[in-house]
């Protein structure tokens, strides 16, 4: 099979959208010092949410409202119990997982399999007939634009906008912001609805776009990990995390080129290798990073980063 | 609403604070005024940190009455001090250290021009004779161009009341002048400046009045010029005679050696510490909190490693690895904070004497009842074999620390051993200690009661700012002496006309 | 990345009766079956009936019930050492395919109860590995062990779908059913009437009683509980906390190698693409419940097993979807948290 560089690009492209949201989303929600483990369970109600919302009501705006407000909700959760009521975010996250997977699959079942509204290519006049870029970058469906907005957008508010320092303080060191005068807890769980809202974008962003429909399995399962694990090892810088999610869909995309040229091997195989490939090209990476006595190399510096101080810790106020 | 020079800027009335039982400020009044540099000294708990968190609003006072410029005031949140005006520079820096000066400058400011902030600030950092990179990350910086970088920011939000705990620990004789130079340009701008410290030197260049605490309550109060004596008899107490309850012994062969030692460790670090201390010797270590001690007991106990320095001890010849196995264990260590880094909060009594002692690998719930009610009786703790050692009060809890130390110890390190205990349990305490460590022992304790020092120790080690001011036997050195090391004032200093 | 906290809730604070938990599980549950249409006694009754009904079902019951206490006895000690072992789906997946790996040896050597044993061992052996690497990787590579684990997980997962599609796959076309059966005097055998293999089932509950043992019995567990709550202190009384966390994770993945071990001997008699059951996660659920207390493991999981099973028949009786029992079970620890943080919060 002859391909493109052109479709190449905009399979990468096209295939790490949804991941970008949702690992932007969680970046959002670690850099003020709350881990939301809960991803992998969020993405599949927030995908299955809005395929039903849009199946029903017949529009893909409500479809991609529906699943950011699922996403929230199940944030809303782990705000409570974690945030609020002092409880390990791991645990309420994990338990989410599970929870929020399992009542995809329960609440979706009659929506499984069935026709519904997708959300097609919207060329950007013009500009998609630019060789190579055109087809990758303007000759996509908007949840697409949506990723690329997104990446700069993160930067921007997290780096450049006041809300954004708030927010990058409190995950620093929450008991100095509580000193200037700032409601730590409260900043927390805005983070948190706000990259759950994301999570639940990127769960539509599969059922509506990339995945259209709705079943068991949908296709993005595990997708959740992956977006945890980037944040985590692209250092939660936004673009270091959307260079992660990148080369994440272009490992998706070669492994189904790669199928053509081993016939030997089953297709199955293809299909799981991106997972434990992303994972442990990123372990080695920050392996590498956090190995004492060794030196490191410029590309190992490329990927360091250094978690929110207070990651993952409950702040509890005096 | 802007408070003249000389008129009130806060006012005290009867505050009181009580956590538990324990009162922790008995009715503390006072005045500070405005263009004025005003100094709150006392030992370590004398209620100096609690007064300031109340100021700050960190937490609220049982009863009393706070005024600002005047009025009566509830200071709940910091948020409602910050409102006021009212800021504080920790002992500890409590900033951000990952992010930049600028961003650390800029969190809750006023607006968010970043290129207008940063102009602010480097206008303001040249004002007072600071050299701040507004891209540098505030972990590079030193802990005095930390206290810096928050004062201009506490500046910047126009504070009018500005508290500082033990601004000099940790920062250099330039960064200390130029600091004071900054404060002295703020009194005379009308602010009101609170330096909360240890050391006379610096209250007396730079307070015009000077408040004493002790025990939670307000025991002396002197403006410029000061009588020293008076302050440090105010601060310490009255100077205890012959109290002495140890008798110098011959000392025996070395125990323990440190040769230039350094660490970045703690608040203060350790700065070439060379030391020896032998078999027989009792040795206190007196000093502010932070000045080194702790640094210095965890090093000593091979929790910590120094960053340059040798330290050998007698059971394994380099402390650079931890104690393997329980029949080497000659070496132990009681950290203050007793349920936080001694103890495992949850196991019982039984099961932490378990623990330390030989157990065998299988245990019914009767193994070890029969020695652990031997213990508990010997060591006269309140509790049952099956208590956990955080239903334990602070002194049951240091009993059962106590209990733990094996027989075979040879070098007991000990922190703040007596806190919480009475006067009955301390003197039990010092027997069982004496009792453990033999002829060929030895103890180093650190300790903020200098009586408790100069009536238990043969040898004192006074730190300051990681050094070891002064170090000599207790019965040829005086409280005066002592107390003025921990201010910061070496023996041959004292001999000095005051400047 | 460190998110250490105490993981267990150890001081109750005030006294808001347990009760609270199942009866807030069941108001949630309740509430959305009511709003879906559905009558919560009629799933209830298909629920009791497919579990309990009789002693067929009940036998299915704790043919689910072994592997999942074995799991969850493993994720004992990895959170009494303060560990979040959240690989343990992978260790399960290792134990499966070293089990599998042995039984497909060439035979005749030995006669065939002995390669069971062997074959158990090495189960056990594989998943102990997988929870050493997912340790050392912490200790040494700083790699906190959620997504080391994580990582291994997936690395499993991979591994037993080449082994299906490749290397091992069935005569003839290789498909998502698995491997070839496994001949049956590989097989832990079920008496007739059964549906659980007594072995099985006597594994597990002597697991249960040894592990209670080493945990409330020992100097190990003692020390373990040292190391977990409290490193620094556990430092002073000589243990070191990194070794006590090893041990801890190659116990786990013991435990849950001998899980995987017997899905393959016991239940599916052969490698199949989903060999863990989802056990693994499921364990992690069932300790949580338990507020990581051994004596009441034992019930969670049972009665999380009579979920899973009785769930089965959901869709052929009333045309809904297994998945119910996993939101039961999700909403379960969900209250536990909850209830347990507003005790945490009132205190």
């Amino acid at each position: 099979m002859d391909v493109s560089p052109a479709d190449l690009l905009a399979g990468v492209t096209a295939t790490a959208a949804p991941l970008l949201l949702a690992s932007l989303g969680e970046t959002v929600t670690e850099k003020a010092g709350v881990i939301n483990l809960s991803l992998d369970g969020t993405i599949l109600l927030g995908a299955m949410t809005g395929f039903a919302v849009a199946a029903t009501s017949g529009s893909l705006a409500a479809g991609f409202l529906a699943a950011a407000a699922a996403g929230t909700a199940v944030a809303a959760v782990l705000s409570l119990i974690g945030t609020w009521l002092g409880q390990s975010q791991v645990a309420v996250g994990f338990t989410l997982t599970l929870l929020c997977r399992d009542l995809a699959y329960f609440l979706g079942t009659p929506h499984a399999r069935q026709p519904g509204p997708q959300l097609l290519a919207s060329p950007v006049p013009l500009l998609s007939d630019l060789p190579l870029l055109g087809p990758a970058l303007f000759n996509q469906s908007l949840p697409v634009y949506l990723s690329f907005a997104a990446i700069p957008a993160t930067w921007y508010f997290i780096y450049r906008t006041r809300p954004g320092l708030i927010l990058r303080a409190v995950g620093e060191n929450p008991a100095a912001c509580w000193a200037r005068g700032i409601r730590p807890r409260l900043v927390q769980t805005a983070a948190t609805l706000a990259g759950g809202a994301l999570v639940g974008l990127a769960g539509a962003g599969y059922s509506l776009a990339l995945k259209p429909g709705w079943g068991r399995p949908q296709g993005c399962e595990g997708i959740g990990w992956i977006a945890l694990a980037l944040v985590i090892f692209g250092g939660w810088h936004p673009v270091r995390v959307a260079l992660g999610a990148y080369l994440f869909g272009f490992l998706q995309i070669s492994t189904i080129l790669l199928q053509d040229l081993f016939p030997s091997l089953p297709t199955q195989v293809f299909q799981v290798a991106p997972f434990p490939i992303m994972i442990f090209t990123l372990i080695l990476i920050h392996a590498g990073r956090n190995a004492r006595g060794r030196k490191q190399r410029l590309l190992l510096r490329l990927f360091r980063g250094r978690p929110p101080a207070a990651l993952g810790r409950t702040y509890r106020q005096a | 609403m802007e408070t003249l020079p000389g008129n009130d800027m806060i006012g005290l009335e009867e505050i009181h604070k009580r956590f538990g039982r324990v009162e922790a400020l008995a009715g503390v009044s006072m005045r500070i005024r405005a263009g004025s540099v005003h100094g709150i000294v006392g030992e370590n708990g004398a209620g100096k940190s609690t007064l300031m968190k109340i100021l700050t609003g960190f937490i609220s006072r049982t009863s009393g009455t706070i005024r600002f410029a005047g009025r009566e005031v509830d200071l709940r949140t910091p948020r409602d001090a910050d409102r006021l005006g009212i800021g504080m520079l920790y002992q500890e820096p409590l900033d951000f250290p990952r992010l930049s000066v600028l961003d650390n400058f800029m969190v809750a400011a006023a607006g968010h021009d970043p290129g207008r902030l940063r102009q602010q600030l480097l206008e303001l950092s040249d004002r007072f004779g600071f050299s701040l990179d507004p891209d540098s990350a505030v972990e590079r910086l030193t802990v005095g161009e930390r206290q810096q970088l928050e004062l201009l920011r506490l500046i910047h939000r126009r504070c009018r009341v500005l508290i500082l705990d033990e601004p000099t620990t940790g920062i250099s004789q330039e960064q200390q002048e130029i600091l004071f130079a900054a404060l002295r340009a703020l009194r005379d701008r009308g602010r009101a400046i609170i330096l909360v410290s240890h050391k006379l030197a610096e209250v007396r260049s730079l307070c015009d009045r000077v408040t004493v605490l002790r025990q939670g309550r307000v025991v002396a109060d002197q403006e410029q010029p000061l009588d020293e004596d008076r302050l440090l008899q105010a601060m310490f107490g009255s100077l205890p005679g012959g109290q002495r309850t140890v008798a110098s012994r011959e000392t025996g062969r070395p125990i323990l050696a440190m040769d230039r030692v350094f660490s970045g460790a703690g608040r203060s670090g350790l700065h070439d510490v060379s030391v020896s201390v032998a078999e027989n010797e009792v040795v206190g270590l007196a000093g502010l909190d932070g000045s080194g001690q702790a640094v210095f007991l965890r090093i000593a106990g091979g929790l910590l490693q120094p960053d340059s320095g040798s330290v050998r001890l007698p059971d394994r010849g380099r402390a650079d690895r931890p104690a393997k196995g329980r029949d080497c264990r000659q070496t132990v260590f009681l950290p203050a904070d007793r349920l936080g880094e001694g103890l495992v909060p949850g196991l019982s009594i039984r099961e932490h004497l378990l623990l330390a002692g030989d157990a065998p690998f299988f245990l019914a719930p009767t193994t070890g009842r029969t020695q652990a009610e031997k213990t508990i009786a010997t060591c006269n703790i309140i509790g049952s074999p099956s208590t956990p050692a955080d239903g334990l009060s602070g002194g049951n809890q240091q009993r059962l620390l106590l209990s733990l130390i094996p027989d075979r110890a040879r070098l007991i390190l000990l922190e703040n051993p007596t806190r919480g205990l009475d006067v009955r349990s301390a003197s039990w305490m010092w027997q069982f200690l004496h009792r453990r460590m033999g002829d060929d022992g030895a103890i180093i304790f650190a300790s903020p009661d200098l009586e408790e020092i100069m009536a238990r120790a043969t040898r004192i080690m006074v730190f300051f700012n990681g050094r070891i001011l002064l170090d000599a036997p207790t019965d040829r050195t005086d409280l005066q002496t002592v107390s003025r090391a921990i201010t910061g004032r070496t023996p041959e200093d004292a001999r000095l006309p005051a400047a | 990345m460190k998110a250490q906290q105490s993981i267990e809730n150890q001081s109750p604070g005030s006294r808001l009766p347990l009760l609270l938990i199942p009866a807030l599980a069941l108001t949630l549950v309740c509430l959305l079956l009511l709003v879906l249409g559905l009558s919560p006694l009629t799933i209830g009754r298909a629920l009791a009936s497919g579990s309990v009904g009789n002693w067929l079902k009940f036998s299915h019951v704790l043919s689910v019930w072994s592997p999942l206490l074995l799991c969850s006895c493993g994720l004992l000690f990895t959170f009494r050492a303060g560990l979040w072992n959240i690989g343990i789906e992978g260790q399960v997946i290792l134990g499966a395919i070293c089990c599998t790996a042995v039984l497909r040896l060439p035979g005749g050597l030995l006669p065939p109860p002995a390669v069971l044993t062997l074959a158990l061992l090495a189960g056990g052996a594989g998943g102990g590995l997988w929870g050493i690497l997912a340790g050392e990787l912490r200790n040494r590579g700083g790699v906190n062990e959620i997504f080391g684990g994580l990582g291994l997980n997936f690395v499993g997962q991979g591994l037993v779908i080449w082994l299906i599609f490749g290397p091992w796959k069935r005569a003839g076309i290789a498909s998502m059913s698995g491997t070839d059966l496994l001949p049956p005097h590989f097989w832990l055998q079920s008496p007739p009437g059964w549906r659980v293999a007594p072995v099985a089932l006597a594994l597990a509950v002597l697991t249960l009683a040894a592990s209670i043992l080493l945990l409330d019995r020992t100097r190990f567990g003692l020390r373990l509980r040292a190391a977990g709550t409290s490193p620094g202190a556990a430092r002073l009384f000589g243990i070191e906390p990194d070794r006590i966390s090893l041990q801890a994770m190659f116990l786990a993945g013991l435990l849950a190698g001998l899980a995987g071990g017997l899905q393959v001997t016991a239940v599916y008699h052969r490698l199949i693409p989903a060999i863990s059951s989802g056990y693994g996660y499921l364990a992690l659920l069932v300790v949580m419940l338990a507020n990581y207390r051994p004596l009441a493991v034992p019930l969670i999981a049972l009665f999380f097993a009579c979920l899973v099973t009785g769930s089965i028949q959901l869709p052929i009786s009333l045309q809904i979807d297994s998945s119910l029992a996993g939101v039961i079970q999700g909403a379960c620890v969900l209250s536990a948290l909850l209830v347990y943080g507003l005790r945490k919060e009132k205190s």
